[in-house]
């Protein structure tokens, strides 16, 4: 399988795109919607126009038609032809190849399989259901054996239940065929759970490449910050264990217990919306609970972003703004708080 | 509810007009009977007409032009209308002239026609090319390019070559409008002949028609009328027919 590279790719949407993604590695491009993601899977596939140029194991493609790329494309539309069955839809893409047709039954059967759903095959796109279609489609996007498999937000118009089945399958899939794969979507969780490496896109550019630690932990700017949730980041001093699993880690003066990770923990972080703020003692254990005191409120449509002071560290908390409105925050109270222990993310190397 | 009744009953609103009518014209509800014949006269009359060959001759005459002009019609329009939908050039180099002659009514050009070509066989056989291969080339063109994108864009990247992406994705997602257009045109080349048989051509049901006319033969009239409904009414269905049977299983 060949690894994939941009080189200062450019066009209506792009701006100077370089990127690589290895050989049989999966790349998540993440990014809001309108960021451009999919014009750069379209630039990879071959069909829209583009500068700069486009290179499968070094070797650039840019003069080659996208039937000639041999890529599997699927888009977030699916595009299941519907005049076509699950099995002919599968067997499209290996009869424009010219495969005999024992050959092309033999790889349908292989594909349905391989898919688990053999019993659909007869089936036309209108009667499928969401995520069966999502099956035929990746099994036709699949089915020719290409090298480079793109994947515009497969899952977006599925249930929560049926997208988490799903995501655990494609990645089963990718790794199992050792197919180097692009796969775009906007969530975040899903991009931490798929990629090995995410690319986060904003406004036709690459903003910053790297694991989710690398870029939830290190993020290269504010824009990037504020798109992955802003994150209060704290840097841990030392840690002592507890018990099995669970570390305290001291930081500044708060000694905060979080899940542990075996290699020691250099760095903690924690989303807004996973602290919570109360104007009384909450009770309770006394675990990651900590006095803090209000330095500033923002309020949005419906949630209200906090400043707080804490024990030397400035945090940042994210509630409804009726709940705000409810206990009555004011900028200067002295408030209590509570850290979401398993929501915490811990790093472990230094970045 | 309505949905439940056999087709059969479909028939029973024909039935009730048919006896109503042969009610009034039998009671003579209306002054002066030769001016309206009863159903029953009138079935009289058709198969007089039959016997006597002369309604065999005129309908056969009459449908060689329709099945002629019609078929060259429709697939020179349906080539040009493929080729304008799928290949922008053409679409801009045809386009403009096809959109300026298009709206022109087909009996318009019978007097061009009759000059240019005279009174024979080859005029109404030409009038219904005309009034079929633009309406048909027009339909096609549109239906041919509402083909939704993503699934050219899915049958490139899945290696299918420009004439695949054709043939196999393009032409069969947009055979339900080309047959709207094939369906709609087969009753019209119908209108059209008996128009043109009746002001220029000496034969056909049209000229049969207009013969009945001036010797006041009513019934003559009114078969022929029955005649041409049948007739447009089974074209039709038979262009639904062949579309339903294409388009079977997924639509």
């Amino acid at each position: 399988m060949p690894c994939v590279e941009l080189r200062r790719v450019s066009n209506f949407i792009c701006r100077n795109v370089d990127l690589r993604v290895e050989d049989s590695g999966i790349l998540v491009l993440l990014g809001s919607t309108g960021a451009g993601k999919t014009t750069l899977l379209n630039v990879i596939a071959g069909l829209v126009e583009y500068k700069g140029s486009v290179l499968f194991n070094g070797v650039g493609v840019d003069e080659v038609p996208s039937n000639k790329r041999r890529i599997g494309y699927l888009s977030q539309s699916l595009a299941l032809f519907p005049h076509l069955n699950a099995a002919s839809n599968i067997a499209f893409g290996l009869k424009t190849r010219k495969n005999p047709s024992s050959k092309v039954k033999k790889r349908v059967k292989e594909m349905l399989h391989l898919m688990g759903i053999e019993h659909l095959s007869d089936r036309y796109p209108y009667n499928l259901s969401g995520g069966e279609r999502q099956r035929v489609a990746l099994a036709r996007a699949l089915a020719p054996s290409p090298e480079v498999l793109l994947l515009d937000e497969p899952l977006s118009s599925l249930d929560y239940k049926t997208s988490k089945y799903l995501r655990i399958e494609i990645k089963r899939l990718q790794q199992k065929l050792g197919i180097t794969t692009i796969y775009v979507t906007h969530d975040q969780r899903e991009a931490e759970e798929i990629g090995d490496k995410l690319a986060i896109i904003h406004n036709g550019a690459v903003g910053q490449v790297g694991t989710s630690e690398e870029i939830f932990f290190n993020p290269l700017n504010k824009q990037i910050s504020e798109f992955i949730g802003s994150p209060n980041i704290l840097c841990c001093e030392h840690c002592r264990k507890l018990v099995k699993g669970l570390v305290e880690v001291k930081s500044g003066d708060l000694n905060i217990v979080v899940p542990d990770n075996g290699n020691g923990i250099k760095k903690i972080a924690i989303l807004p919306h996973d602290v919570y703020v109360s104007r009384n003692k909450p009770p309770g254990p006394d675990v990651n609970r900590f006095k803090g005191t209000i330095i500033e409120m923002e309020s949005l449509v419906n949630l209200t972003s906090i400043r707080l002071r804490v024990g030397g560290h400035i945090l940042l908390a994210e509630q409804p703004t009726e709940i705000t409105k409810e206990l009555n925050l004011q900028a200067g109270d002295d408030v209590h708080l509570i850290l979401k222990m398993p929501r915490i993310k811990t790093l472990s190397t230094g970045l | 509810m309505i949905n439940r009744l056999k087709p059969v009953w479909g028939l029973l609103p024909v039935v009730i007009l048919l006896a109503l009518w042969e009610i009034t014209a039998r009671l003579e509800l209306f002054p002066g009977h030769i001016f309206f014949p009863s159903f029953s006269e009138v079935m009289q009359e058709f198969f007089s007409l039959m016997a006597g060959g002369l309604l065999v001759e005129s309908f056969s005459r009459s449908l060689f032009r329709v099945l002629i002009g019609f078929s060259a019609g429709s697939v020179c329009g349906l080539l040009v209308g493929i080729l304008m939908g799928w290949r922008e050039l053409v679409d801009r180099s045809f386009g403009p002239i096809i959109s300026l002659i298009y709206p022109i009514p087909a009996l318009g050009w019978l007097p061009l026609l009759m000059l240019w070509i005279g009174i024979n066989e080859m005029l109404p056989i030409a009038i219904i090319f005309i009034c079929s291969f633009f309406p048909i080339c027009y339909t096609t063109a549109t239906g041919v390019k509402c083909v939704d994108k993503d699934y050219i864009r899915a049958a490139r990247t899945l290696g299918a070559s420009e004439l695949k992406v054709l043939t196999g994705v393009i032409l069969p997602l947009a055979l339900p409008e080309i047959f709207t257009g094939l369906r709609l045109e087969s009753g019209m080349a119908w209108r059209v002949v008996i128009a043109a048989e009746m002001v220029a051509v000496p034969t056909g049901i049209g000229a049969l028609m207009m013969r009945a006319e001036s010797l006041v033969r009513i019934d003559i009239i009114i078969v022929c009328l029955m005649v041409l409904s049948v007739m447009c009414f089974f074209f039709e269905k038979c262009f639904h027919y062949i579309e339903q049977r294409l388009t079977a299983g997924w639509r």
